[in-house]
């Protein structure tokens, strides 16, 4: 075993005060089990048995502690039973994670893996286990830096080893803290590269690479086979986040919003703490990449599928106000005429807002010279702008001509005006979705919020008051894109996302993951 | 000989009526000025179906209402306000009724259009008459056969148009625009079964106008099973 983990075993759990951007409540923990559901709660295992729960994946407390503790758990849930593999690699397994239920008793499943000799050169710990879609085959990967990680079968029924007498399968070096995924007819394996255990001065980091078979060759995207320590980056350190570790795909049933969970060796805003996450995977060229969990700030929402964007349903003010469009300038005068071999002179320019006087005549040149200029007509022109810095519109001042009620809500093209900026703002004690909490979208500048209706539309009210139906859950989907759904919807009993059915309008409706109507962009407005 | 005679007269009574339509077709032609629209003909059955898209392609069409340039959203909106004639929202009218607006007397038509659109910058000068800086009033008779719930009207048009079905607004886009397929969708409707009176004012600043008008199921899909009409709403 890794001797920097023994640190952890016995290391206390920090309560932790919740912000923007990661978890809340006590989420502290090293080397996470897989977050896995059950009956409704999510629930992860660390180092040390450090159990954590949540009721909905956003705000975590203390669980209760496994049978067994050891490195680096992980779970699955296959059929009745919860199997947990725990580093040496030892199993138990359970019907249920709830230590409330009746159902809830640890069994043994005994040794798995581990020293195929006595001289064999493995570091048997940080199971990670994997149920083949394809095939409803079980496997376990395995170790660390010493040795190669190694793959082997397992009994789906049972959880343990199919053939035990089989020597497993080597399939990488220099990672530990291996899973697997399938995605369109890749098998990928991500692992975790770098120093772990270092606090700030960890390098962790979580790389992939991916094979047509679960045996391998597993080839990162420049071909180098992670036998020889080969892996694209799938996130590291950033923000105030340092050393990413222990990467497990959540299983959601949502194919088109997935999220993974992992730890940070260090999150600088917890004193260094070593804390879960759960983040978006995306998809881009056949590679999982990390994504982002929304952040507080000011867009504009736009669709996808149409190119336009959110707004109040009320008349728009050009930024900067209405002008009056000029005419064309007027041309400036003839330069005069030039000698022989020479140049007449040019024009001025013409003038604002209508046309402008004829500039004069500019002096007649000589032999080979180059006559004069005529005289410019002064102005801009219609193209010219106004020659200052047109500010921000606003919203105080353009706000005074909207209604003081509800007001609907539209699709337009986007002018960067008031009643088209949103704010995305965490509501904190509301609750949240794996990885996230429930946010308000209100027009920038304004308390005015977008809500669902019990007819199933959008609608702006006056202000946000903190009802389900105003908090908004906004997943980032598997290609970047944004699904935004409310936490729920009156009169509805399924989950509805925000959805473009016309250039101009916008609903709420079941979502579609393949269709583009459900797909938004937050941009930078 | 007696059954050669009625073939004949038959076929006579068949190309007397065809002389006739053409004669009504040429009429209407003659009505609206120089040359017929090319994009709209007089209708020539009692219903028609909406297109393979689902586009309704059969309206009444009031001549334009020259309103000045009223192109900004509140302007708009203040514009479809105005009475200009009695019972504007409620009328339903017939084919050559007259209207007087201000000091013009106004003739709706009726139309079915060859496209997905209306044409009302074709419409409108075939009468010799500006689209430009005007208000069209449009009306049809959608015909269902059961209830149609959770449909939804999609509209577009050139420029701004609010929207009324059976007396009710559910539909708008403001602003110089183009006709854009399905720009403007309503909220979830229900069409009755029996006929449902479809309305649009469309506003026009300059240059072209039109607009096209069609429902949506509540997959999103052009609806159809059902059919359009100009006559008298049945009651």
């Amino acid at each position: 075993m890794n001797p920097m983990k023994l640190i952890f075993l016995t290391a206390a759990i920090l309560p932790l005060a919740s912000t923007v951007f990661a978890l809340d409540g006590q989420f502290g923990i090293h080397d996470p089990a897989t977050v896995t559901q059950c009956d409704g709660k999510y629930y992860t295992y660390g180092t040390g048995g450090n159990p954590l729960v949540s009721d909905d994946g956003w705000t975590w407390r203390r669980g209760v502690t496994p049978a067994r503790t050891g490195a680096a758990p992980d779970v699955i849930h296959i059929g009745d039973r919860y199997f947990m593999y725990i580093s040496g690699v030892t199993m138990i397994s359970s019907k249920t994670l709830d230590p409330n239920s009746p159902d809830y008793k640890w069994e043994d499943g005994g040794s798995i893996a581990g020293y195929e000799s006595p001289d064999d050169f493995i570091n048997p710990i940080d199971p990670g286990a994997f149920l083949d879609p394809t095939s409803g085959r079980l496997w376990l990967t395995y170790g660390s830096y010493v040795g190669y990680i190694r793959l082997v079968e397992l009994d789906p029924k049972t959880g343990k080893r199919l053939h035990p007498d089989e020597r497993p399968t080597n399939i990488g070096i220099n990672l530990e803290a291996t899973d697997m995924i399938y995605h369109d007819g890749w098998y990928y394996l991500l692992g975790t590269h770098g120093s772990c255990c270092a606090g700030a001065a960890s390098g962790y980091n979580i790389r992939v690479g991916r094979s047509r078979k679960i045996t391998g060759p597993f080839l990162d995207n420049m071909g180098v086979d992670m036998l020889e320590g080969g892996g694209k980056l799938l996130i590291g350190s950033g923000d105030r986040l340092i050393g990413a570790g222990h990467f497990g795909l959540l299983n959601l049933g949502d194919a088109a919003a997935q999220k993974f969970s992992m730890h940070w060796e260090a999150d600088l805003d917890r004193g260094g703490a070593s804390v879960l996450d759960i983040r978006p995977l995306l998809w881009i060229d056949g590679w999982p990449v990390a994504g982002e969990n929304m952040k507080e700030g000011t867009y504009e929402i736009e669709s996808v599928r149409t190119g336009t964007a959110l707004e109040l349903a009320v008349e728009g003010v050009p930024v900067g106000g209405a002008r009056a469009r000029g005419g064309f300038g007027g041309r400036g005068g003839r330069g005069g005429l030039g000698g022989t071999n020479s140049f007449a002179g040019r024009g001025g320019f013409g003038g604002t807002n209508g046309f402008a006087g004829r500039g004069g005549f500019g002096d007649a040149g000589g032999t080979n010279a180059v006559a004069g200029r005529g005289a410019g007509g002064g102005g801009r022109g219609l193209f010219g702008g106004t020659g200052a810095l047109v500010p921000p519109q606003d919203v105080k001042q353009v706000s005074t001509n909207w209604p003081a009620g509800n007001i609907d809500v539209r699709m337009a093209n986007y002018l960067v005006q008031a009643q088209q900026k949103w704010t995305v703002t965490t509501v904190t004690n509301a609750g949240g979705y794996p990885g996230s909490p429930y946010f308000k979208i209100t027009v920038a500048g304004t308390d005015r919020a977008l809500a669902a209706t019990a007819d199933g539309e959008l609608v702006s009210l006056p202000a946000f008051t903190g009802e389900p139906e105003q908090l908004w859950r906004l997943d980032q989907l598997t290609d970047g894109t944004w699904r935004v759904m409310p936490k729920s919807a009156p009169n509805s009993k399924e989950q509805v996302a925000i959805s473009a059915i016309g250039s101009s309008s916008a609903t709420l409706a079941k979502f579609n993951p393949d269709s583009d109507r459900q797909r938004w962009l937050f941009k930078k407005p | 000989m007696i059954k050669s005679r009625n073939i004949l007269i038959s076929a006579l009574a068949l190309l007397v009526a065809s002389l006739c339509c053409q004669e009504a077709a040429a009429q209407r032609g003659a009505g609206r000025g120089t040359t017929a629209p090319p994009t709209l003909r007089a209708p020539d059955s009692p219903q028609k179906a909406p297109d393979a898209e689902g586009f309704l392609q059969r309206w009444l069409i009031l001549e334009p209402i020259n309103i000045g340039n009223q192109q900004t959203e509140n302007s708009s909106k203040a514009a479809v306000k105005v009475e200009y004639f009695p019972s504007q929202l409620t009328v339903m009218p017939h084919d050559w009724d007259k209207v007087t607006v201000g000091s013009q007397e106004l003739t709706w038509h009726a139309e079915d259009t060859v496209n997905y659109n209306v044409n009302l910058y074709i419409f409108a000068n075939a009468l010799n008459k500006s689209p430009a800086e005007a208000l069209f009033w449009a009306v049809t008779v959608v015909n269902c056969p059961q209830d149609m719930p959770n449909v939804r009207l999609a509209i577009g048009s050139n420029a701004s148009s609010v929207w009324w079905l059976n007396g009710q607004e559910v539909a708008c886009v403001y602003g110089d625009r183009q006709t854009v397929v399905d720009d403007g969708v309503s909220k979830r409707l229900t069409l009755k079964k029996g006929p449902n009176v479809l309305r649009c004012a469309v506003i026009n600043g300059s240059g072209a106008t039109d607009f096209c008008a069609r429902f949506l199921d509540e997959e999103g899909k052009p609806l159809k099973g059902f059919t359009l009409s100009v006559g008298d709403v049945a009651k």
